[in-house]
């Protein structure tokens, strides 16, 4: 990454919107090659995310796994470490809410056994989070590729458990059997349906809020606490801050401890708002699209909630593309997030020598003046 | 006995099928990353390859229009990744993935628009597909020579002509890298650009050699995959072939013989996983072809962390060069 000269607001939204533009473009056009109209296309994505009936709850519940995902990333990302392992630490995470709600639901009472279930989670994302920062920081190795590998890991110790020792008896399908009784998050329409608003049935959850709160959390860890200086510093220059009495291998481990474990609360929105089981491939490459969110939201929690809010749209509205379109899929998403990546991460600095001679000639013009 | 024999070898047979797009895969990422450019992206440029070799072997009825398809259009993805990371010095890692997920919408996209089903591509036949060779002799051999007629002809003979130019190209990468001055300067520029640079090389040019040979390489893996082996394209066939193919080079240390031999493991995991599903063994009991599936990745992680020997990746990777002025 290197630094840029830009004025701040020209760094934080003009970069990001101008990259976002360009994948939009670059999607458009291969909508239009297929043969479709890509202005339609949008119209429908925009009327399905916001518009229809339940269209926005399906949108802020998608929006609520990006914004773990994507907070996961963000918090390594300080730190210059690239997290790519949120898809099996999220697994991971649905491993831990399945094991706590199979395993003490029933016994304890149901508001015990959903908190424990939401702190399972977190454990096991973060276990799953913390043997790569290990290994990079103790052993060397590039937590890139162990992340990767992870993931492939914990796709086989799940795999192993639905379709062994956990799988419900007489079905053919490799997941648990459901949760006892009443161990689910609240629905959101139904929380408001009580309070007397009329609101359309749709998957959002508590866990929306629960996401807003890591927002919060993560925001005043990361530039309100001595250990988020630390952090920043540890990104900064791993040598400065080994230098400034820190111990970098500490930091790094306790980082990949807390991205893994708020990608492992992903599962709280899948698995405990609208699953009440554990299934197989419930993370469907949402860890992923947390990249792409970390990436367009600049690391910050303002910034991821409302990428996050993009890609629940995009998802939500690709949904209805499906629907509308027999040549166009939700596939279509993912290749939008694919040009998302590229065009707002590998090619983040494209415009910027193009930028700055606009910002920085004006400026050039200006200061005279001033002066 | 002699029964386990014959499975053994039928395992060894596998062994070399499922590490031919492994084999091609991992000097595919060794030319990469010896230059410098980590490649993470060879799982998206071999699933773009197998779906542009099976929609164009279906449209000509050529495998081997299907086959330049598929290596131009991997070369195109290579140089986007180049674009990104050599040109405007991007992030390797963030440019390897955009691809990859490209891959995943665009090979569904482009299918569903040309052909209607769902992603795929509708079966290829016989003609349009690279076929076994069955070698002079195969079965007189195997009828009359004890054990190594057998071996020939059921190891040996039998191959698409992939497999044998998986196994030419790592006699290709190990001369290419260590016998040629291109190889030297290649080496030299993932470990000391700065040094070829100022030998008046360019760094940015021999990185791009790097990456088009590599996108030809990924280009062939996914030839195989969709029209030797398959009979067609699948919605993400390539199933993370090309991350164990990038296992396997980290596993072989970055070399092209080593990384070989770790792909011919990786099948024979593979291989075996097929065959023990179900089956009972004395005193270790059931094995679990799942937990024997993840294998490959577990060593990979272990040996990574430096348990089985150390290992040193090219020194320059991942990092953009900047030319002095």
């Amino acid at each position: 990454m290197q630094a840029s000269r830009l004025p701040a607001y020209v760094d934080i939204l003009v970069i990001p919107l101008l990259n976002l533009l360009t994948a939009l473009f670059v999607a458009g056009i291969i909508i239009a090659i297929i043969g479709e109209n890509p202005f339609t296309a949008l119209s429908i994505m925009l009327k399905g995310a916001f518009i229809y009936k339940g269209g926005l709850g399906y949108t802020l519940f998608y929006t609520t796994n990006f914004i773990f995902t994507g907070l996961a990333v963000a918090v390594a990302f300080h730190a210059m470490l690239f997290n790519i392992g949120g898809e099996g630490q999220a697994a991971m995470g649905g491993l831990g809410i399945g094991l706590v709600a199979l395993g003490l639901g029933g016994i304890l009472p149901v508001p015990i056994v959903i908190l424990l279930a939401i702190i399972g989670s977190a454990i096991f994302g973060a276990i799953w989070g913390v043997i790569p920062g290990y290994l990079q920081a103790k052993r060397g190795s590039h937590i890139v590729i162990t992340t990767i590998m992870f993931n492939f890991i914990a796709s086989s110790i799940m795999i192993w458990l639905l379709a062994g020792l956990l799988m419900a008896p007489n079905q053919m399908s490799p997941e648990t059997v459901s949760f006892a009784d009443g161990v689910m998050l609240f629905k959101i329409h139904q929380i408001l349906n009580s309070m007397g608003f009329s609101v359309a049935r749709s998957p959002l959850n508590l866990s929306f809020v629960l996401a807003l709160l890591c927002c919060f959390a993560v925001w005043v860890l990361i530039w309100r606490t001595r250990f988020g200086y630390r952090i920043r510093a540890t990104g900064f220059s791993t040598k400065a801050s080994a230098y400034g009495g820190y111990r970098p291998e500490w930091i790094i481990i306790l980082v990949m401890a807390i991205s893994g474990g708020l990608a492992g609360m992903m599962a709280v929105n899948e698995i405990l708002g609208v699953q009440h089981r554990v299934i197989l491939n419930f993370t469907s490459g949402y860890g992923f699209t947390g990249i792409a969110v970390a990436l367009m939201g600049r690391n910050h929690p303002v910034g991821i909630i409302f990428a996050s809010l993009l890609f629940g749209a995009l998802y939500q509205g690709g949904a209805e593309l499906d629907f509308e379109f027999q040549t166009i899929t939700r596939d279509m998403v993912i290749m939008i997030q694919g040009l998302i990546i590229l065009f707002s991460g590998a090619l983040a600095y494209m415009f910027n020598p193009f930028l700055e001679r606009i910002f920085l000639a004006n400026k050039g013009q200006k200061e005279p003046e001033n002066g | 006995m002699a029964d386990f024999w014959f499975q053994f070898l039928l395992a060894l047979d596998s062994s070399i099928r499922v590490a031919t797009p492994l084999i091609l895969g991992a000097m595919a990422g060794i030319f990469s990353e010896r230059s410098g450019i980590i490649d993470i992206s060879l799982e998206g440029k071999m699933l773009m390859a197998a779906f542009v070799a099976a929609a164009v072997a279906y449209g000509t009825g050529s495998p081997w229009l299907g086959a330049i398809a598929a290596i131009i259009v991997s070369i195109i993805a290579s140089l986007i990744h180049g674009f990104a990371c050599i040109i405007h010095r991007g992030n390797q890692v963030i440019s390897g993935l955009a691809i990859n997920i490209l891959a995943s919408g665009l090979t569904v996209i482009i299918g569903i628009a040309l052909f209607r089903q769902g992603g795929q591509t509708p079966t290829l036949p016989k003609s349009a597909r690279f076929n076994s060779i069955e070698l002079p002799f195969a079965q007189y051999f195997a009828d009359n020579i004890p054990i190594l007629g057998v071996v020939y002809k059921e190891l040996i003979s039998g191959h698409n002509i992939l497999v044998w130019l998986a196994l030419a190209s790592v006699g290709i990468t190990y001369y290419i890298l260590f016998k040629t001055t291109f190889g030297l300067r290649l080496r030299a520029v993932g470990e000391k650009p700065e040094a070829l640079d100022s030998a008046g090389i360019s760094v940015s040019k021999m990185r791009f050699q790097a990456i088009i040979i590599a996108g030809i390489l990924c280009g062939l893996a996914g030839v195989y995959l969709s029209t030797a082996t398959g009979a067609g394209f699948v919605k993400e066939m390539t199933a993370g072939k090309g991350y164990i193919a990038l296992a396997a080079m980290i596993f072989g240390k970055w070399r092209p013989v080593p990384a070989l031999f770790a792909c011919l493991m990786f099948g024979f995991l593979e291989a075996v996983a097929a065959r023990v599903q179900g089956a009972e063994f004395p005193i270790i009991g059931e094995i679990s072809s799942d937990l024997l599936l993840a294998l490959p990745y577990v060593l990979t992680v272990v040996l990574l962390a430096g348990f089985i020997g150390g290992v040193s990746p090219p020194r320059a990777i991942g990092q953009p060069y900047i030319k002095e002025r």
